[in-house]
């Protein structure tokens, strides 16, 4: 039925998880990092976060992509050369994969900084100052009372944010990773069943999304515990 | 806690030294992949191909340690001026318009570009008044035409057929034959070679065959394919051609072409 | 970086401009049409047909979008002869209807789930206020519920008018000359690839901007209907 492209439509769906899971760590990574420049940043850290947010915003994946892809290695790799003579060779060796995780993390990035950002203010300020009130300073205050509040916050955007991730993976098959989509765009042009095709990736997305989902739950129901709502 | 931009780019520069600094006998080669029997991508996902064995046979001779990547067709020129990659073995011809973006090495094969259709459209072709392109221009008045973006008719189509016919842009070679088929296009230009050997050598391509007269015109039809490299790149070039010229004297080249073709691939 | 070009070619890119507005705006008015008798059966209709829907808004939303769109447009082509058979290929043929098609499946699901959880947001006493001033079940939709149902999913209704405003750009992959698909030809006739999608990068910025101003004014003036406090 597959005509013999389930092993390769099985290597695609790995290297679509991979994709996923690695420009999402890189985006939540980002998504802090932006967040307390937004918050507590200096002119110029919280300007560039500014426009970092207002650039992605604002541009359509798939040109952003392709801007990615090409200019900011170029962009590393000048900087790189020009800051030094002994550098004057540097190579920035990204191959595909890579690139991608690190293209799509940094265009998803700026959606987690919005997420956390609302997240960290939504805060009770009542909970911080009846910290401190008890003593606790820095990193107590962040891991026991700060942290996972601030989870319970920004949970639905951020279990929003891994199923757009996990879609947007399809758009690494324009820059030729070979994941779920560009297989099933080689296989449909090799056997000129298109349709079969993409709909068996259509379904292995939506069996992913599903798993997700379920995982989405049960970590909704663990964040929610002792709170008035309980679990969702 | 105030977060210091020169904090943001020390992580920066560390993640970016992090990465390998490489030396000069690593060559990367790219190739399309979607392009049978030059370039395609097996059942098991490897990179396979005239391209790839060519290259391959080149990198041995110039004693490179070569490593070959896919690249869609129309980031490929960009990816080599990116320093993504440093050769095309992607069935490119050399035509004048690239030249001012790459260098091309010498010669290593030889492809004719024509015009397919179904047997309706090419017998309405071959009837047209005219010679040449201006029989297919009169054929084709107010039909469709698929081209693949930055393939080497498409700049040379699209001059001619502007407002002649309706023209449409797709991502590789599969892409428009798909569409072909489906009736959505009347015609589709691209190199003769790649379309026999996926579209009307197999039983999808029946009831269609090439139309009307080759395209030659060589101000945009250039003198082969050929390997590129960036411009810069003259001292690697030269070592692709001095390795090219022994794989053609020592037969090597001929081995590798019987494998594909059955005439002869290299041609004047 | 050599913007000459650009220059010359800007007319050309204002077309292309134009078609994604056209495919956008009618993308987003017909899911509308779409996601509101929907929204409202999942919100108070039957459990069979809300599972229904339910059904076809999760298939919608847990696929990518490209897979959705190559699928309907090279999955089409594929059935040709019997889509001719049953009349129905004249629609599939083109390209535009494929996109169109798509999108506004894609939209009418999205706004589906997020309109129906705004009218779960409208509490019960506007209901039975409606209720016992003899309003009909249409009379309230149309004069208590709706209302307050899109002032509540404005927010959220704008991520999905911007989202889908982007994601028009995947339409240039199927062969429709929209910014994006104009930007690339152009780029790839005069290798100026960095200039052409930066130019397109800049517009589509322009565009979203300005679709946000006015949403953000609508969601003021859209306030009036909610609940004080």
């Amino acid at each position: 039925m597959l005509d013999g492209y389930g092993p390769m439509l099985f290597k695609g769906l790995t290297a679509t998880l991979g994709v996923a899971v690695g420009a999402y760590c890189i985006a939540l990574v980002l998504g802090v990092l932006g967040a307390t420049a937004k918050l507590e940043g200096g002119r110029v850290t919280k300007g560039v976060a500014e426009a970092y947010t207002f650039v992605i915003r604002g541009v359509p994946e798939l040109i952003l992509l392709l801007l990615v892809f090409f200019a900011i290695p170029t962009l590393i790799q000048s900087i790189v050369r020009s800051s030094s003579p002994e550098f004057v060779n540097f190579r920035l060796e990204l191959e595909p994969f890579t690139s991608a995780v690190v293209a799509l993390g940094f265009i998803y990035g700026a959606s987690a900084t919005e997420v956390f950002r609302g997240a960290i203010q939504a805060i009770p300020l009542g909970q911080l100052e009846a910290a401190r009130a008890y003593g606790m300073y820095g990193r107590v205050l962040v891991v026991q009372v700060a942290l996972p509040q601030l989870l319970r916050f920004a949970l639905s955007g951020l279990s929003n944010l891994w199923l757009i991730v996990l879609k947007a993976t399809a758009l690494a098959s324009v820059i030729q990773v070979v994941e779920l989509m560009r297989v099933a765009n080689l296989a449909a042009g090799a056997t000129n069943k298109p349709f079969t095709f993409f709909l068996a990736a259509a379904c292995i997305y939506l069996a992913i999304s599903a798993v997700s989902l379920v995982c989405i739950k049960f970590i909704e129901v663990y964040s929610f515990r002792g709170t008035e709502q309980g679990a969702k | 806690m105030r977060i210091r931009l020169r904090y943001l780019f020390a992580i920066a520069a560390i993640c970016v030294s992090l990465t390998a600094v490489q030396a000069q006998t690593n060559v990367r080669i790219a190739t399309e992949g979607a392009y049978p029997p030059f370039n395609y991508v097996d059942a098991k996902g490897k990179l396979g191909g005239f391209d790839i064995d060519i290259a391959s046979a080149i990198c041995a001779v110039a004693k490179f340690n070569c490593t070959f990547v896919a690249q869609n067709w129309d980031g490929i020129v960009p990816g080599l001026n990116a320093e993504k990659y440093d050769l095309i073995f992607a069935a490119m011809t050399a035509t004048i318009e690239r030249r001012k973006v790459v260098a091309f090495s010498n010669k290593y094969a030889s492809m004719p570009f024509r015009f397919v259709a179904s047997n309706r459209v090419a017998d309405a072709i071959a009837a047209a008044p005219g010679t040449g392109i201006d029989q297919l221009k009169t054929a084709l008045k107010g039909k469709t035409i698929g081209l693949v973006t930055a393939s080497t008719a498409d700049p040379y189509v699209r001059k001619k057929f502007e407002g002649v016919s309706t023209l449409r842009s797709y991502q590789k070679m599969s892409d428009v034959l798909q569409d072909l088929k489906a009736g959505r296009i009347d015609a589709y230009a691209d190199g003769a070679l790649g379309i026999d050997a996926t579209f009307l050598k197999t039983a999808t391509g029946k009831g269609y065959r090439f139309a009307g007269a080759p395209l030659t015109d060589p101000a945009y039809f250039g003198t082969g394919v050929g390997a590129a490299a960036r411009l810069k790149d003259t001292e690697l070039l030269a070592k692709v051609n001095t390795a090219l010229a022994q794989i053609l004297a020592d037969g090597t080249y001929q081995k590798i072409a019987k494998k594909y073709f059955d005439f002869d691939i290299y041609g004047q | 970086m050599n913007f000459g070009p650009v220059i010359d070619g800007l007319s050309v890119l204002l077309q292309g401009l134009a078609v994604t507005l056209v495919l956008t705006v009618s993308t987003l008015l017909f899911g509308l049409l779409i996601a509101v008798p929907l929204a409202v059966a999942r919100w108070r209709g039957p459990k069979w047909l809300s599972s229904l829907i339910w059904c076809f808004t999760f298939c919608v939303r847990g696929t990518p979008l490209l897979v959705q769109l190559f699928l309907v447009y090279y999955g089409s082509g594929q059935f040709r002869d019997e889509l001719e058979a049953i009349g129905l290929w004249w629609f599939f043929r083109e390209p535009w209807n494929c996109a169109l098609l798509t999108f506004t499946l894609s939209t009418a699901a999205y706004t589906t789930e997020l309109l129906r959880g705004a009218l779960m947001a409208v509490s019960n006493s506007q209901l039975e206020a409606g209720f016992a001033y003899g309003f009909t079940g249409l009379q309230k939709l149309r004069f208590i519920v709706l209302p307050q149902a899109f002032a509540y999913a404005l927010p959220t209704y704008s991520n999905d008018i911007i989202f889908h405003l982007q994601a028009t750009s995947f339409a240039s992959l199927i062969t429709i000359e929209d910014l994006a698909g104009v930007a690339s030809v152009m780029a790839n006739k005069t290798y100026l690839h960095y200039e052409f999608y930066l130019t397109a990068a800049a517009m589509y910025l322009v565009v979203v901007y300005s679709v946000l101003f006015a949403l953000k004014r609508i969601e003021k003036s859209l306030r009036r209907f909610l609940n004080p406090g």
